[in-house]
């Protein structure tokens, strides 16, 4: 199995074809249903966004708490579908991993061909899994949205398929 | 034990761990899926999200962890004796209790908002539950809860079906739900089919066949084979664990059914994903 440092390189991404199972070290962000609406209003309207998206990832997540001891609870992939209105506008504007679980839309693969991203699938459900697989944990915005704000995490050997590879490969096409 | 406590108990056992019959169908997919592996992509795929599952499940029980994020909206559905000494007062109050206190112990998130659709604020206990009163023989009391996720719950249907439709009618609609789902709601997921009564009974049918053991079967002839012919229909799919391919897409099927209207054939359907997390406590006459 290939392990690759986050964020990927233009040149890493370009290689990864679906079906691939990597192991994913290094830092990305969290965000999902709502942090996804406030970044593509904040882009609507003009405004600076609290972090840049430029080559960065995204990992669509809302952790459990974390119990006493720990850096953070369950926190495996929600489903990607629910983002796919605000995934398009955040490719343009320099996203290029999302992670997530199932299918996209259409318009979100025109995004990821036309922005040559990756989208990639981690295992849903297993949120206890991935809870191992991380090493640091910050909030970056949103607190106020609780369980859903915007969170930086250090990752280790964080395991993932790549789902839609940045020339259309897809695992949900058969 | 105090009644609010058995259920607490429970409710923690069951957001960390899955129960015999759930692991029994999930190595029986990783057995089907590993012999067909080697000529098929799809399989190996399956195999890979599979071997997570159980290592997963592995981790959450040495860490204490919830096995995933969504630890679910508290469906409860409560049988009580006609006789039961118990007031479906005092019975709610245990339930609100029960629940909000395995929400502290173990560390649920919290997924529940206030309203649905303007501030969707957070209630930070998980509460309300969504309950179900049903009366039955006798004077105990059974109280069943699902943690229902809602990655898979949004892939749940309802579809009012022509009377003269019969299996056939049935297994399609239930095989298009299942197709537009997709690797959306956790494959491989556990299907609960409500048929008859009216539009909002199926549904509530569709809840109480998932609570079923999924070791057994329907125990009419006719509706434990039309299980079998709609799960031979949804692995003809392909959709497979994570959505990825394979042989195994559905795990089980139960259906429940009530009788309904000459001109109608209600017909719902309730994904659960394969964390299929519920709990039963059984009450016969302790102090509450």
């Amino acid at each position: 199995m290939r392990e690759l440092a986050l964020p990927l390189s233009i040149e890493d991404i370009a290689s990864l074809k679906a079906y691939d199972q990597v192991l994913l070290t290094g830092p990305l962000y969290v965000g999902r249903d709502q942090v996804h609406k406030r970044l593509f209003d904040l882009i609507h309207q003009g405004e600076p966004l609290p972090i840049s998206l430029d080559g960065e990832t995204i990992y669509y997540m809302g952790p459990s708490p974390a119990p006493e001891g720990k850096l953070i609870g369950a926190c495996g992939p929600t489903t990607s579908a629910r983002m796919d209105p605000f995934s398009p506008l955040l490719l343009d504007h320099g996203l290029k991993i999302m992670i997530g679980k199932g299918p996209r839309s259409r318009e979100v693969a025109l995004a990821i061909e036309r922005n040559k991203a990756i989208y990639l699938q981690a295992f849903g459900g297993c949120g206890a899994l991935y809870a191992s697989t991380v090493r640091a944990v910050t909030t970056v915005a949103f607190p106020d949205l609780g369980p859903e704000a915007l969170l930086r995490l250090e990752v280790e050997r964080f395991p993932v398929i790549v789902a839609i590879d940045s020339l259309l490969g897809s695992v949900f096409t058969r | 034990m105090k009644l609010s406590k058995m259920i607490s108990v429970e409710l923690q056992k069951a957001v960390v761990e899955l129960d015999e019959g759930v692991l029994e169908k999930i190595r029986e997919a990783y057995a089907i899926e590993s012999a067909a592996a080697e000529a098929s992509r799809g399989s190996r795929s399956s195999l890979a999200v599979l071997d997570a599952i159980l290592n997963n499940l592995a981790q959450a029980k040495e860490q204490s962890l919830p096995m995933c994020q969504d630890t679910g909206m508290f469906l409860v559905f409560v049988d009580v004796g006609r006789a039961c000494p118990l007031s479906l007062a005092e019975i709610e109050a245990e339930i609100l209790e029960g629940c909000a206190s395995a929400v502290e112990e173990a560390y649920f998130r919290r997924s529940v908002v206030i309203e649905p659709v303007f501030e969707r604020i957070n209630t930070q206990n998980n509460l309300p539950p969504v309950i179900w009163w049903n009366l039955v023989e006798g004077s105990g009391l059974k109280i069943q809860v699902l943690l229902k996720g809602f990655g898979s719950e949004n892939c749940s249907s309802v579809r009012m079906l022509n009377p003269t439709g019969g299996e056939e009618a049935i297994i399609n609609a239930v095989a298009e739900i299942v197709a537009a789902a997709g690797g959306k709601p956790c494959p491989p997921i556990f299907v609960g089919v409500g048929l008859g009564g009216s539009m909002d009974r199926a549904a509530y049918l569709s809840k109480r066949a998932l609570l079923r053991d999924v070791r057994i079967t329907h125990p009419e002839k006719q509706y434990a084979e039309l299980e079998g012919k709609i799960l031979a229909r949804l692995q003809r799919l392909g959709i497979g664990s994570g959505g990825l391919g394979g042989m195994i897409t559905a795990l089980h099927v139960a259906i429940a059914y009530e009788s309904t209207h000459i001109a109608g054939l209600p017909l719902a359907v309730s994904i659960n994903c394969w964390a299929d997390r519920k709990a039963t406590i059984v009450w016969e006459g302790d102090d509450a």
